[in-house]
């Protein structure tokens, strides 16, 4: 890892960091602490990846094969609550600290000490969450979404799971907080709102997001745990408590949660696109209130994950109408990203690669959100794997792959080299494909009934389960590859220039590749020409 | 640098996640009143305070029916009276008599149910011999008291309510090995 920053360059005197392992523990520096938020999801990604792929070896046959059923309702339950705490957030968490100031021309964080604070919060949380497994009663095994009264018949691994919940909510909402103070604060003279980088803009639209919702989820299992120790009953029917009002309050905070995972990923692509296209990002300002506009929205649709759990047929009008309405702000988007592209003097390097990928796969995953939205359609999709072919679909062929493009476009800039470009595009073509063949033939057991979170099924799903499996560990497996991609770019390579990409614009690309430890610390001068647009 | 406008910044989004919090507990009184005000929810959320303060009213007479059923369980299980007639608002009692049929001590429960379901929230059981196990030795003979309240605001269109109950065995061969298979995967020599 070290190698990475300790080239010798001819920088100003004041560029001297702390060596040893102090300077990770006690780093206040956003180049550090981003560093380790992105290592610590890559490190997650392959933890939360191997438990996926005990689930995809348990369902290549029907029947039970290696698994029993508690543990592997522990791989599902465990898989989500790492792949969306520990890998997709702190990634974007880690992406926003290193480029957010470098983009607005801040020489750090508006607040280094909490920023640090809420990186190292993340290991300790995550060894409590892994720590269930030795526990008695095992691991949380009764989804991600903690739904009473099954969650609170887990073991003594109940209340670690509470308190990693509380852990990462306190660190997203430290790191929430800091994005806002700094680019509220600290952007350089000259960059007003209307002029920074769609990345920027969607990371405070996000912020604000987990600001809001956040807290909620903490209210909520917070009320879990005093249901279980302390004598409440909101959930518990006896004590005159509902257990439907805890999936109410679990999804208003859950909506705005998959806005949080994936606006990130709309900023990433939205700087990647007009880079490649080599022409400014079209509708720029209507992106902005795009993806305001999906935020707020997201706080009004989430009983569309509980349509069939009963509810007065105007409450599910109001979802159903609600829930469709997202689909013209992100239309807005995809026809946007495309307008950028038109008559655009087009390379496909592996960031605009994995970019279009996301472009054209995540709206078939929006496309059968919009399946899922329609009430009656809900009532025979609901709980099938249809519904996990949809989540998926936005969230890796989304979210993942938009972080990769990230990795890929930026990871020159951070480590002054080139990555190996064949590998790359090696790494995109398995992933593109295997990625395919995993999730779509969900959709067809799940339309024909197969539902989730079951280790068994009946036999006349076996022939796509074992399709989906077979993509499964090659996808798994080519993620070994983006490592060797990465490490590889960290220890050597062909020397980077400071705009790196032909078409980069931006203050980040004015800088020296890889950029010295502290940078801007005199504000640039912001000009049109500077600027995104 | 501007460290007084950070901490403006800071101490303000710290109100918004305070605030958010408190929110995610007022959506609980919001819920039940939600609830209240469509009919929706499940009856057992009805409080007994809430039952407590009712008023009579003495110009109403409501039937209810009481119901009886077994499942996979070797009990006769029969109402004191098939129908009662309450007054909404009146403390009411049911009486239930269960008899185990086998020689052998067989643990059972109770599962309520009230039809029609919209009627159902306005059923307050303020004490039922339900959801917990009873266990009776062979041949007993048992004797089991339901109070409950009839909402004075039931809609004028139930004039009759059922009140029915069924009672499964919590040792059912079914459910023995669901919970053997969950709990115990290794625990085949036991």
């Amino acid at each position: 890892m070290s190698d990475a920053v300790t080239h010798e360059h001819h920088h100003d005197a004041h560029d001297h960091k702390p060596t040893g392992m102090g300077r990770w523990l006690f780093s206040t520096n956003h180049k550090d602490i981003g560093t380790m938020y992105l290592v610590f999801a890559l490190i997650m990604f392959f933890v939360g990846g191997a438990m996926a792929l005990v689930v995809r070896a348990e369902l290549f046959q029907p029947g039970l094969q290696y698994v029993d059923p508690q543990f592997f309702n522990s791989m599902t339950t465990m898989h989500a609550l790492i792949m969306i705490f520990g890998v997709v957030m702190p990634a974007g968490v880690g992406l926003a600290n290193w480029m957010v100031p470098m983009m607005i021309g801040a020489p750090d964080m508006a607040l280094p000490r909490m920023n640090n604070m809420s990186f190292w919060i993340l290991p300790f949380a995550f060894a409590m969450l892994l720590g269930t497994f030795f526990m008695e009663g095992g691991a949380p095994a009764g989804g991600w979404t903690m739904y009473p009264p099954l969650i609170t018949q887990l073991g003594d691994g109940f209340p670690f799971l509470i308190f990693t919940v509380h852990f990462l909510g306190i660190s997203s909402i430290m790191g929430a907080i800091n994005i806002i103070a700094t680019v509220f604060n600290m952007r350089a003279p000259g960059m007003g709102f209307m002029q920074l980088p769609l990345f920027v803009w969607t990371w405070i639209i996000t912020a604000f997001l987990l600001i809001a919702s956040m807290p909620v989820l903490a209210g909520a299992v917070t009320m879990l745990l005093t249901d279980k120790y302390f004598g409440t009953s909101f959930f518990i029917a006896a004590g005159g408590g509902d257990p439907v009002m805890f999936q109410h309050i679990f999804w208003f905070f859950g909506h705005p949660e998959v806005y949080i995972l994936i606006l990130p990923a709309f900023g990433i692509v939205s700087q990647i696109i007009p880079t490649f296209a080599r022409k400014p990002l079209f509708g720029y300002v209507s992106m902005v209130y795009a993806t305001a506009a999906i935020a707020f929205l997201s706080f009004f649709v989430w009983a569309h994950h509980m349509f069939t759990v009963g509810m007065p047929l105007a409450g599910e009008l109001f979802f159903m109408y609600a829930t469709m309405s997202i689909a013209v702000p992100t239309g807005v988007k995809i026809f946007n990203w495309i307008a950028t592209m038109w008559r655009g003097a087009m390379t496909f390097e592996t960031p605009m690669l994995f970019a279009l990928a996301f472009v054209f796969l995540f709206s078939i995953g929006g496309f059968s959100g919009l399946m899922l939205g329609i009430t009656p359609a809900d009532f025979q999709y609901h709980d099938t794997y249809f519904v996990v072919a949809h989540f998926h679909y936005v969230l890796v062929t989304g979210a993942i792959f938009a972080l990769m493009a990230g990795a890929y476009f930026w990871l020159p800039k951070w480590t002054g080299h080139m990555y190996d470009e064949k590998l790359g595009k090696i790494h995109f073509w398995i992933s593109v494909i295997s990625v395919n063949v995993l999730f779509f033939p969900q959709h067809f057991v799940g339309l024909a009934g197969m539902p989730r979170r079951i280790p068994d099924y009946s036999v006349q799903f076996t022939e796509w389960n074992m399709i989906s499996s077979v993509g499964g560990f090659v996808f798994g497996l080519s993620q070994l590859l983006f490592l060797w991609v990465v490490i590889k770019c960290v220890r050597g390579g062909r020397e980077a220039t400071e705009e790196v990409w032909e078409g980069a614009r931006g203050l980040e690309w004015t800088l020296p590749s890889p950029p010295p430890f502290h940078t801007f610390t005199t504000p640039p001068q912001v000009d049109e020409a500077v600027a995104h647009s | 640098m501007s460290d007084k406008n950070i901490k403006k910044t800071v101490s303000k989004l710290l109100v918004v996640v305070v605030g958010m919090f408190a929110f995610g507990y007022a959506l609980v009184p919001l819920y039940e009143a939600y609830c209240d005000l469509t009919g929706r929810g499940s009856d057992s959320a009805t409080s007994a305070a809430a039952v407590a303060a009712g008023d009579v009213d003495e110009n109403r007479l409501v039937t209810v029916a009481l119901d009886t059923n077994t499942r996979d369980i070797p009990w006769t299980f029969k109402a004191g009276q098939h129908k009662i007639k309450v007054r909404p608002g009146e403390l009411s009692e049911a009486v239930f008599i269960v008899q185990n049929q086998a020689n052998r001590p067989v643990t059972g429960r109770a599962i309520p149910s009230v039809s029609p379901t919209q009627a159902g929230v306005y059923l307050s059981k303020t004490e039922c011999f339900c959801f917990v196990e009873q266990v009776l030795a062979p041949g007993e003979r048992r004797e089991m008291q339901v109070r409950f309240v009839v909402d004075a605001d039931l809609p004028e269109r139930f004039s009759s309510l059922t009140l029915s109950y069924t009672f499964f065995s919590v040792d059912s061969p079914v459910e023995v090995a669901a919970r053997r298979k969950i709990l115990e995967p290794e625990a085949t020599n036991s």
